[in-house]
């Protein structure tokens, strides 16, 4: 009999997707990983709805308020949830907006900057609301383990999610460290 | 006149040093590494990082203002104290802007590599998000007050070995931070020029050379190749002018 796969849902929320992107990079070492596992709501199979998994990877930090309820559903669904690259851990790059004032923000880029055609603050109600800053994930819900890196690259994605298959602790090696 | 050799024990090793010498400068003669930021061999120790804690017996010192003293029992390469160590490298972090993928710094950053030499994967400390000001009016020298860590070095550099006094700490506790010594207090207006210490030994990316960005690509830059323990134990004293 073969042996359930293990599940693991995936979410960007302010990140650039270059996190994703890194997963990918495995290339052919996606194939023996996909013996093993399976995605569930992620990216990667356009399923929207997270369900029960054993990992859950979250790259980018917390911008908005829809990025808060796909958190705090990942956190509710996942055994292990695992805060993945710089943006995730400290807000990285999107945070660079919590220097300044929001409005001041929304104002330079909708209304007064360079080249704005059409000026105005978009306020569509589709649109999530911005939160006051941009937070890291462990600002907003416990994190079990983190993957430094801008962005992690695919043998640290290995190397985290190897021990964790076989209900071991990862520990990522100093000699992959890096916040860049 | 004779030199007379002490020794101190840095966890169970027996060290010897002179008179006059800090644990710092006696563990540094010995290779033997004690982690620190605003410690430069041959400037005159500050002790404000406090990466460099030691104990000896209950008592928590900083070894680079701590002298040497015969029989000294001290304990550096213990997990409570890199530990300790880790915190104040988060401390460091969450209190500055420190946003790594945008900092040129980055790779060639001593905070960065205390964090990897330490095993520091996240921050755990909420961030300040402290808006400080830029100085980008020189021609050649950007400061970034944002990623400024306070460690000293600079202003300890530009007056001992550029003999200029460029650089001074204002302010106190959460308040402090660089000033520049010129009558709009602005580099420009000052007569720091990039071929002095102070513009080159900023341990983070608060003080970066124009012009001069990205020579290197990310990935191949000093801590991606070495550790901080390495780069530490092999800096050379300064040469002071007066020497
Ligand atoms: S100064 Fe160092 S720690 Fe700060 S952002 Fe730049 S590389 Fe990162
Ligand atoms: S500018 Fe750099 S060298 Fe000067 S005090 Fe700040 S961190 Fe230290």
């Amino acid at each position: 009999m073969t042996k359930p796969r293990i599940k693991i849902a995936t979410t960007s929320l302010a990140g650039c997707f270059g996190c994703h992107m890194s997963f990918l990079d495995m290339d052919e070492r996606l194939v023996t990983l996909f013996e093993r596992v399976e995605f569930n709501c992620s990216p990667f199979t356009d399923i929207k709805q997270c369900e029960p998994c054993d990992i859950g990877l979250i790259e980018g930090g917390v911008c908005n308020a829809e990025n808060v309820q796909v958190l705090r559903t990942f956190r509710a669904n996942c055994t292990t949830l695992i805060a993945v690259g710089a943006c995730a851990i400290n807000g990285g790059v999107p945070a660079m907006r919590n220097y300044f004032d929001l409005q001041d923000c929304l104002r330079e880029v909708y209304l007064t900057g360079t080249g704005v055609t059409n000026p105005q603050i978009p306020n569509d109600i589709e649109l999530p609301l911005l939160l006051d800053k941009v937070y890291p994930v462990s600002g907003v819900v416990p994190i079990d383990y983190y993957l430094p890196g801008c962005p992690p690259s695919a043998d640290e994605f290995l190397q985290m999610l190897e021990p964790l298959l076989t209900g071991k602790k990862p520990l990522l090696q100093k000699l992959h460290l890096h916040y860049d | 006149m004779q030199t007379i050799h002490d020794t101190i024990i840095i966890d169970g090793q027996e060290i010897p040093f002179t008179k006059g010498q800090t644990i710092m400068d006696a563990a540094l003669a010995a290779r033997v590494y004690i982690p620190h930021l605003c410690h430069y061999p041959g400037l005159t120790p500050s002790g404000n990082c406090r990466l460099c804690t030691v104990d000896i017996g209950s008592k928590s010192v900083a070894a680079c203002i701590t002298p040497a003293a015969a029989g000294q029992e001290i304990s550096n390469n213990t997990s409570a104290l890199n530990d300790a160590r880790k915190s104040i490298t988060q401390m460091l972090f969450v209190e500055g802007d420190h946003i790594c993928p945008s900092c040129e710094k980055t790779g060639n950053c001593k905070l960065q590599a205390m964090g990897y030499y330490l095993g520091m994967l996240d921050e755990h400390f909420p961030q300040f998000y402290q808006h400080r000001e830029v100085d980008a009016s020189h021609a050649r020298i950007l400061l970034d007050r944002g990623r400024c860590i306070l460690c000293d070095l600079c202003v300890r550099a530009s007056r001992e070995v550029d003999k200029k006094n460029v650089f001074a700490i204002a302010g106190r506790g959460t308040e402090a931070h660089l000033i520049v010594n010129s009558s709009t207090g602005k580099l420009a207006d000052s007569n720091i020029e990039p071929g002095d210490l102070a513009a080159n030994i900023c341990p983070v990316g608060a003080i970066l050379i124009k012009e001069q960005g990205y020579q290197v690509p990310i990935g191949q830059r000093i801590y991606d190749q070495h550790t901080i323990q390495e780069t530490g134990l092999q800096e050379n004293s300064v040469k002071k002018n007066d020497d």
